[in-house]
Order: structure tokens, then C-alpha cells, then sequence
């Protein structure tokens, strides 16, 4: 590309640095050779990203944020739209895939000590896209305007209430009323469509860091650390192979693969059984009638059940609320909280990776306690599995240093 | 180790699927319906029209949509199906007032557009047959899965008077429990024929709670081939590309 420029091209840039910011980011990025089945999730985040905004936008075309014509707008996107049936279930459908992809991009974080220097702000970044992925999803749960958006928002927005002294005013300024209400919808609409953009923003930014700082790999080791030179630069670090052409094709690959898992369930089975469209949410709401059961989708669960773990506290549930928004929050810390020699997986020891087993038990649990109903058993094991949770975190410094690690090869492994 | 994380990623792709299904309060009998049988759809359509629409809309549904799915012609449509003054391209809606319905019920009957979403094509087809004689309701009948209900036995004189067989409660003081149902009085349909019948009702239900379903199946059979065809293609790109990587 570089050896022949085309007119036009070179005309660009003089004016824009196009040749450039290909070879820095795409054919002169190298990425460690060695990478797997783990390293897919990332670019399958940003093919969910793309995703969602783009439906997102066509089902605005159609979408009235009304809490009066809101229900019944969503059945005419799924009759009378031309294709609108396909955009929405691929809406509902890829808010459940995101949460999927995210969570394996985090566990990948965990596996190869992603967090670890130099790529703490990476991480930190990582975590806020999290959070604010979290806030989309909420926010947008409420759109279809069906039982459990209106109850699960219900819900979610008295969280806030629990706050001591500011508590109920807080609830109102959020709901923008004194029950989730029409205002509630139109501004819970404009937050969104804002979100996403913020979020591309922000993923914008956790590239940068990453090509900063370079990929990690499943060894966990450095490469530009290692010795220098490959087929394409002296300079390039020997392990390293261009992102483009090998991860392009590789990640295309896993891309389709990732499609048909996405379309199979869009196309056979968009509701899942009631995890990906809550059953429920196929009745318009009524703030006069409380659901049964009120649960929120399955990728809040986790944290929903950590919540219902905290037994009130003069009369408050705001310990609750402390410990839920604590389980996340917690993430920021994690790159000073693992203490090990050595960042992969594959080579901490059995403290460590029984911890990992425990908490990945904990955290499954933890989303399946969270979509039943409340029983003295089922709140005694979701205590359990909080305190696990957090101990996997917070007694990380001791374990992380006391574990027998395995010693770390000089170059990476295949 | 890939395909151990592959077939645990299938697995928890479809063991929720499973879990929920299974949950469930009350025994429901299956609905065994079939959505490819249009003679049952079209006779369900004719039922809901006769019995149901007086009271019930399905107003996120039009008239024409559903002539189109179910193979109905524009003549039948205007004769048979639309009352009132209805356009083929109106959403159904029903001819009762909502302040009428509360006179008359003490609720406003719900659209049924969605009923077998949020219940389930099960449940409509229990709800259907489960009617029996209550002399405590308004409408002197009582119903098996929605106790309670505001509801006459509309399809009362088609499937005859069923009485609840009753147990013995097994403390003294507690009501006794509803073991089944017995026919006291024939209707018009015999047994076979009103299950039947109740059975088109639902069918058609579930397919107005999602008219596109069969069409998004057949579409998925397509987009699943050819994503199969497009993964040979990019594993063998993969494969050469990668071929020179050790």
C-alpha cells in the first residue's frame, strides 16, 4: 500500500494521516502470535456495539416515547414496519449477546491478568464501559414499556430512595416524578440514544490505551520485552504478527462464528425462554398492579441478588445498595489487588486459580438466585455467595502472594 | 480445551431454556397446536370473531394481515369476519366500552392480542376447558386455572356444564381442593369436538400474538446456511493466511 501511493491517496495524506493510522493500528499493530479462543471477545464487543446502534437508530424511526402509545408502537414495529420484527429482536437479542460478550472479555481479563501493569487504566477504562453499559441497558429496558420494564425501573429507581437524607428527593429528580411515569420514559429514551454514542466514545479511548501499552496474550507475558525483529520490521517485537491481515481474518472468522449463535437464537428463539424477553413484559404496564415476581434481566442478576442478601439496617436498605454498587466498583481496584509475580493464569498456583473456580461458582449462583423469588434458603446462599464474592477480591493481596507460582517461559507459548 | 469451552457455552446457551420451561405453577394440559394447519387457523379466526371480539380486541392486529396469513379472501373477510363498520386495514378492536365492560364484568376484559405471550398457548387451552359450575360467581361459574374469574362460560352451551370434583380437605376447617372435572350436562359439541374447537381458538391466538413466526423460521434456515457456507470461506482464509505463523 505504502510503496505506490495513489495520487488521491497521498493528496489525503498530506491532509489527514490515513497511511499512518493504518500501520500504526491495523498492519503495523503487532498482537502476540500466540492468541486464542479468549482473544475473540473484544472485536465481537465492538460488532455488538456497531449492532445495537444501528438498530437502535431505525427502531427510533419508529418507536414513540409515550407512555401511552409506547406498548402499542413496539407490536407496530413487530407488524407493521417492513422488517421491523428483524431490527427489534436483533435489538433484544444483542442486548443479551453484549452482556455474554462482555462478561467473557472480562473473565479473558481475569485469565491472562489483563489488569496487571502496564494496562491498569486500560482496565479501569474497561470497567467504566462496563458501568455505562449497565445504564444503557437499564435505561432502555424500560422503552418496551411492559410490566417488568415499568416494575423493574420501579424498582431500580427506589434504590436510589434509599440513600439516608437526600434518599427520596434523589428517587424524584431521577423518575422526574413521584412514580415511574410518562416523564420518566421520554428522559429515560433521551439517556438511551445518548449512551451509546458516549460508550463508542469510550471504547475509542480503551483502544488507544491498548495500542499504547500493546496486547496482552495467554501467557501473560511481554512481548515488546522480548527479543526484536520478525519478517516484517527489525523493530517489531519477534512474537508479534500485524493485526491486519492475521487478526482481521482470525476475528472474521469467530465473527461468523459468533453470528450464527446470534441468529440461531433471533431466529428460533428471541424470547429464551423468558431470559432474553421477559415473559411478563408482554403486557403493557399498569401501575395498578404489581407483577407476582419481579426480577430483572439475567445480566443484573448477580448484583440483584447481592442486594437482596443485605438484611435492612435500621430500617434501611441502603447497606444493600452499598454492597451491590461495591461488587462492581470493586473492578477499579483489582490491578492493585492481585500481588502474584506472574499475570497469566497458566502460571499462578492452586490458591489462585481455586479462588477463580470459586468465584466464577459464586457469581453464576449469584444470576440464578437473583431471578427467584426470595426464600429463607435461597437468601442464606446468596449471603454465602456475596461474602464469597467479595472475599475473592479483598483476600486477593494475601492468597495472590502466598500461591506457589509456576515459572513464566522467556517467549510465548502456541 | 476449545471444544470443552464450546460445548460449555452451549450448554449454558440452552440449559436456561429448559430451567424456565420447567417452572410453572398449575397442571396445564398441552395445547398441541400447529401453526402450518391454516383450516385450523381460519377456523379459529371464525370462533374468536363469533364468541370472543364482542368483548375482547385484538388491537395490535389488522383484519387484512391476518386475511393475507391465513389465506383468507377480501369477500370472506368483509362477510364472515369483519362486524360493524370496520375498514380490512383497521386494528381489531372490540365493540364493547370500556365503561360498559366495568358495569357489566367489574373489569374491562384484556386484549388478547399478546394472551399467549405472557400466559402461554397452554394456559389459554386449560383456561378454554377449565369452566365449572360456581353458584358463588356473578356468572355461576368458577374457573380451574384463573380462580375468580370475571368471566361468563361464554362456549358454555357448545361444551355442556362441568362440575368440580371435589376432595375432602385433608385437616378439618380447610376448604377442600379441586381434584378435576366432571361433564354434568351434554352441550351441542361432544367432548372431542369442543377440544377440538378450543384447540383452533388457541391456535389461532398464538399465531396472532406473532404473526411472523413461521416466516422468521424459514428465514432462519437461510441466514444458518449461509453463515455455514461463510465460515468454510473464512476458515480457509484463516488457514491461509495463517499458514506461515509458527
Amino acid at each position: 500500500m505504502s510503496a505506490e501511493k495513489t495520487e488521491n491517496l497521498s493528496w489525503i495524506d498530506k491532509r489527514f494521516p490515513l497511511s499512518e493510522t493504518w500501520r500504526a493500528h491495523l498492519s503495523e499493530y503487532y498482537a502476540p502470535k500466540n492468541l486464542n479462543f479468549w482473544s475473540f471477545f473484544g472485536s465481537l464487543a465492538i460488532l455488538t456495539l456497531v449492532i445495537q446502534i444501528v438498530t437502535g437508530v431505525w427502531l427510533a424511526m419508529s418507536y414513540k416515547p409515550d407512555a401511552n402509545l409506547a406498548f402499542a408502537s413496539v407490536e407496530y414495529i413487530m407488524r407493521d414496519v417492513d422488517w421491523g420484527w428483524l431490527i427489534r429482536y436483533m435489538h433484544s437479542t444483542g442486548a443479551s449477546m453484549f452482556f455474554i460478550v462482555i462478561y467473557l472479555h472480562m473473565f479473558r481479563g481475569l485469565l491472562w491478568g489483563s489488569y496487571r501493569k502496564p494496562r491498569e487504566l486500560l482496565w479501569m477504562i474497561g470497567v467504566v464501559i462496563y458501568l455505562m453499559m449497565m445504564a444503557t441497558a437499564f435505561f432502555g429496558y424500560l422503552l418496551p414499556w411492559g410490566q417488568m420494564s415499568y416494575w423493574g425501573a420501579q424498582v431500580i429507581v427506589n434504590l436510589f430512595a434509599a440513600v439516608p437524607v437526600i434518599g427520596d428527593d434523589l428517587a424524584v429528580w431521577v423518575r422526574g416524578d413521584y412514580v415511574i411515569s410518562d416523564a420518566t420514559l421520554n428522559r429515560f429514551f433521551a439517556l438511551h440514544f445518548l449512551l451509546p454514542f458516549l460508550l463508542a466514545g469510550l471504547v475509542f479511548l480503551h483502544i488507544v490505551a491498548l495500542h499504547h501499552v500493546g496486547s496482552n496474550n495467554p501467557d501473560g507475558i511481554e512481548i515488546k520485552e522480548g527479543p526484536k525483529g520478525n519478517r516484517w520490521s527489525d523493530k517489531a517485537p519477534a512474537d508479534g504478527i500485524p493485526f491486519h491481515p492475521y487478526y482481521t481474518v482470525k476475528d472474521l472468522m469467530g465473527a461468523v462464528v459468533f453470528l450464527a449463535i446470534f441468529s440461531y437464537i433471533m431466529f428460533f428463539n428471541p424470547t429464551m425462554g423468558g431470559l432474553f424477553l421477559e415473559t411478563p413484559n408482554f403486557q403493557p404496564a399498569n401501575p395498578m398492579q404489581t407483577p407476582v415476581h419481579i426480577a430483572p434481566v439475567w445480566y443484573f442478576t448477580p448484583f440483584y441478588a447481592m442486594l437482596r442478601a443485605v438484611p435492612p439496617m435500621y430500617g434501611s436498605q441502603f447497606p444493600g445498595v452499598v454492597v451491590m454498587f461495591a461488587s462492581i466498583l470493586i473492578l477499579f481496584a483489582l490491578p492493585w489487588l492481585d500481588r502474584s509475580p506472574v499475570k497469566s493464569m497458566r502460571y499462578k498456583g492452586p490458591l489462585f486459580k481455586g479462588a477463580t473456580a470459586i468465584f466464577v461458582v459464586s457469581f453464576v449462583a449469584l444470576a440464578w438466585l437473583g431471578m427467584q423469588p426470595a426464600s429463607p434458603l435461597y437468601t442464606l446462599l446468596a449471603q454465602i455467595f456475596t461474602v464469597l464474592y467479595f472475599a475473592y477480591f479483598l483476600l486477593m493481596p494475601i492468597y495472590s502472594s502466598l500461591d506457589e507460582t509456576k515459572p513464566v517461559p522467556e517467549r510465548v507459548t502456541s | 480445551m476449545r471444544k470443552l469451552i464450546l460445548a460449555t457455552l452451549t450448554l449454558l446457551l440452552i440449559a436456561p431454556t429448559a430451567l424456565l420451561a420447567s417452572g410453572g405453577g398449575e397442571h396445564l394440559e398441552q395445547a398441541n397446536i400447529d401453526l402450518r394447519d391454516q383450516a385450523s387457523l381460519q377456523r379459529g379466526a371464525k370462533y374468536f370473531m363469533n364468541y370472543c371480539s364482542g368483548c375482547h380486541s385484538l388491537k395490535y392486529m389488522r383484519y387484512n394481515r391476518l386475511a393475507k396469513d391465513l389465506g383468507i379472501d377480501e369477500i370472506t373477510l368483509r362477510q364472515n369476519l369483519i362486524f360493524g363498520d370496520a375498514k380490512p386495514g383497521d386494528l381489531i378492536t372490540k365493540s364493547m366500552t370500556d365503561d360498559d365492560a366495568l358495569k357489566w364484568f367489574g373489569v374491562v376484559p384484556p386484549d388478547l392480542t399478546l394472551v399467549t405471550r405472557w400466559r402461554s398457548p397452554d394456559w389459554v387451552y386449560t383456561y378454554l376447558k377449565g369452566f365449572y359450575v360456581d353458584e358463588t360467581r356473578p356468572y355461576g361459574v368458577n374457573n380451574l386455572v384463573f380462580p375468580l374469574v370475571g368471566m361468563p362460560h361464554v362456549l358454555g352451551d357448545l361444551q355442556g356444564r362441568q362440575e368440580a370434583i371435589l376432595e375432602p380437605p385433608h385437616e378439618p376447617g380447610k376448604e377442600p381442593t379441586i381434584k378435576g372435572l366432571r361433564l354434568v350436562e351434554k352441550g351441542d359439541l361432544s367432548p372431542k369436538e369442543y377440544d377440538t374447537l378450543v384447540r383452533d381458538i388457541t391456535n389461532f391466538l398464538t399465531y396472532a400474538g406473532e404473526p411472523i413466526r413461521l416466516e422468521r423460521e424459514r428465514l432462519g434456515r437461510y441466514v444458518l446456511l449461509f453463515l455455514g457456507f461463510l465460515f468454510i470461506l473464512a476458515y480457509m482464509l484463516k488457514k491461509e493466511y495463517w499458514k506461515d505463523v509458527h
